[in-house]
C-alpha cells in the first residue's frame, strides 16, 4: 500500500468532490420541486394525471439509476437533444430523486389529520393560511428524517454519474487511478471522502432539525 | 454492427441468472450478518453497541460503487491473491446487505416494547428464548415491509456489478447496446426486466405495510 503518490492529485480529488456536491444539490432541489408538484397533482389532479404521476413514480423507483443515466445519456442524442455528461446525469438523478420526493411529500401531507384543516377553516383562515400555518410545519417535521435519509442516498448515488464521465468524485478517481495504477489506494481515499461528506451532512441536518423543529409534540 | 435479434434476448436471460445469483449470495451471507449486527446493535453491552453502530454508519456512509471497488481491488492487496470476481463482488454485496438490513431489523427490535422482554424474563425464559419466542416474531412482522423494500434496492444495486466487469443484466445491456448501436432498445429491455422483477416486490411491500397499519 502506498498513499504517497496520491498527494499530487489533491486538486483532482477536491474538484471531483465539488462536482459531486453540485450534482447532489441540483438533483435535490429539482427533485424536491418535482416532489411538491407531483404530490399536488396526486391530491388534486384529474384521474389520467394521477395515473401518469403514479406511473412515473413506479417506473423510476423500480429500475436501476444506472440504467436511467445510460438511457438519458445515450438515447436522447438520437432524439436530437445532445446533453453533456454532467447535464445528462443531473437530469437523470433529478428524475430519480423526484420519484422518491413525491412519495415523501405525499406522506407528509397525509400525516396531517383532516380535522386539523377543518379546525383552521372554522377559525376563518384562508386556504393558503391553513396550508402555511397548520399543515406545512408539522408535515415538514414528520418527513424531515425521510428526506434527509434520501438526500444521503442521493449523495452516494451520484457516484453512478462517473459511468458517463460526468467529472464527479468517482470519475476523478478513475482518472487518478489511470495515472498512478494505485487502484486500491485511490478508491479507499474516495470512500473516505464520501464518508466524511455523509457525516458532515448528517451533522448539518441534525443541527437544522434541532433548530427548526423545537416545538413540543402533543398527541 | 449487427441488428438486434433473438440472440440478444437470450444473452439477457443468461445474464439475468447472474443477477439472481448476486441477490441470493447477498441475502445468504448478508442476512445472518445483518441479524448479528441488529442484535449487537441492541445489546446491553455498550462497546458492542458502539461497534455495530459504527459498522452500520460506515457501510451506509460510502457508495455501493465504493464498496465494490474497495473489495475488487482490495482483496489482492490484503490477501496477496487474485480472487474470482464473484467472490470480491459477493463480499461487497454481503456487507451492503448486512449494513442496511441490520439497521432495518434493529428498528424492528427496538419497536417492540421493553415490557415484552421483562414479561419474558418473569416467565423464566433466558435472553435467547425471549428473543426467539417473544421479541423476534414481533420484530420480524414489523420489519418485513422495509425488508422487502430493501430487496428492491438490492436488485437495482446489482446493476453496479457491471462496472467492475461482472457480467450480469446491466452488463449484458451495455454489450448488446455496443454491438447493435441501439441503446434505446437494449437499455429499454433491460430496464423493463428490472421493472418486472422489482414492481411486484414494491407492491407486496406496500400491501404488507397497509396490513400492518390496519392491524394496529
Amino acid at each position: 500500500m502506498n498513499f504517497q503518490q496520491l498527494w499530487r492529485y489533491q486538486d483532482q480529488f477536491v474538484e471531483g468532490a465539488l462536482i459531486t456536491l453540485a450534482l447532489t444539490l441540483i438533483a435535490a432541489v429539482v427533485g424536491l420541486a418535482i416532489g411538491v408538484a407531483g404530490a399536488a397533482l396526486l391530491r388534486g389532479g384529474a384521474k389520467p394525471v394521477r395515473l401518469a404521476v403514479r406511473s412515473y413514480i413506479e417506473i423510476f423507483r423500480n429500475t436501476p439509476s444506472l440504467i436511467q443515466i445510460f438511457l438519458i445519456f445515450f438515447v436522447l442524442p438520437a432524439a436530437g437533444l445532445k446533453l453533456p455528461a454532467f447535464e445528462a446525469a443531473a437530469v437523470a438523478l433529478s428524475f430519480y430523486f423526484g420519484a422518491y420526493a413525491i412519495e415523501i411529500v405525499r406522506a407528509g401531507l397525509d400525516s396531517i389529520p383532516k380535522s386539523q384543516v377543518e379546525a383552521g377553516q372554522c377559525l376563518g383562515l384562508t386556504r393558503w393560511e391553513v396550508f402555511r400555518h397548520i399543515v406545512l410545519p408539522p408535515a415538514l417535521r414528520n418527513v424531515y428524517p425521510a428526506f434527509t435519509a434520501q438526500f444521503v442516498l442521493l449523495l452516494l448515488g451520484t457516484s453512478l454519474a462517473s459511468q458517463v464521465a460526468a467529472g464527479e468524485l468517482f470519475h476523478a478517481a478513475s482518472f487518478i487511478e489511470s495515472r498512478t495504477y494505485r487502484s486500491f489506494e485511490v478508491y479507499a481515499v474516495v470512500c473516505a471522502i464520501y464518508f466524511a461528506m455523509v457525516i458532515a451532512f448528517k451533522a448539518l441536518f441534525a443541527v437544522i432539525g434541532l433548530a427548526a423543529f423545537r416545538w413540543p409534540i402533543r398527541r | 454492427m449487427r441488428s438486434f435479434g433473438f440472440i440478444d434476448l437470450l444473452s439477457f436471460v443468461h445474464a439475468l441468472q447472474w443477477t439472481v445469483v448476486l441477490v441470493l449470495v447477498a441475502l445468504a451471507f448478508g442476512g445472518p450478518l445483518a441479524l448479528l449486527l441488529a442484535t449487537t446493535r441492541t445489546s446491553r453491552f455498550a462497546p458492542l453497541r458502539w461497534l455495530a453502530a459504527g459498522l452500520i454508519q460506515l457501510i451506509q456512509g460510502v457508495p455501493l460503487l465504493g464498496l465494490l471497488f474497495f473489495f475488487y481491488f482490495g482483496m489482492p492487496v490484503f490477501l496477496g491473491i487474485e480472487v474470482p470476481a464473484l467472490v470480491a463482488v459477493g463480499m461487497a454485496y454481503t456487507l451492503y446487505t448486512a449494513g442496511f438490513l441490520g439497521d432495518i431489523w434493529r428498528g424492528g427490535i427496538e419497536a417492540v416494547k421493553p415490557a415484552q422482554w421483562e414479561a419474558g424474563a418473569c416467565l423464566g425464559l433466558t435472553t435467547w428464548q425471549q428473543f426467539r419466542h417473544i421479541i423476534g416474531p414481533q420484530a420480524l412482522r414489523m420489519s418485513l415491509p422495509p425488508t422487502v423494500g430493501f430487496l428492491v434496492q438490492l436488485i437495482k444495486g446489482t446493476s453496479l456489478a457491471s462496472i467492475v466487469g461482472f457480467v450480469e443484466l446491466a452488463r449484458a445491456g451495455q454489450v448488446v447496446s455496443a454491438a447493435t448501436f441501439q441503446p434505446l432498445l437494449a437499455y429499454g429491455i433491460v430496464a423493463a426486466i428490472y421493472f418486472a422483477l422489482c414492481l411486484p416486490l414494491t407492491l407486496w411491500s406496500r400491501t404488507l405495510e397497509a396490513r400492518l397499519n390496519g392491524a394496529r
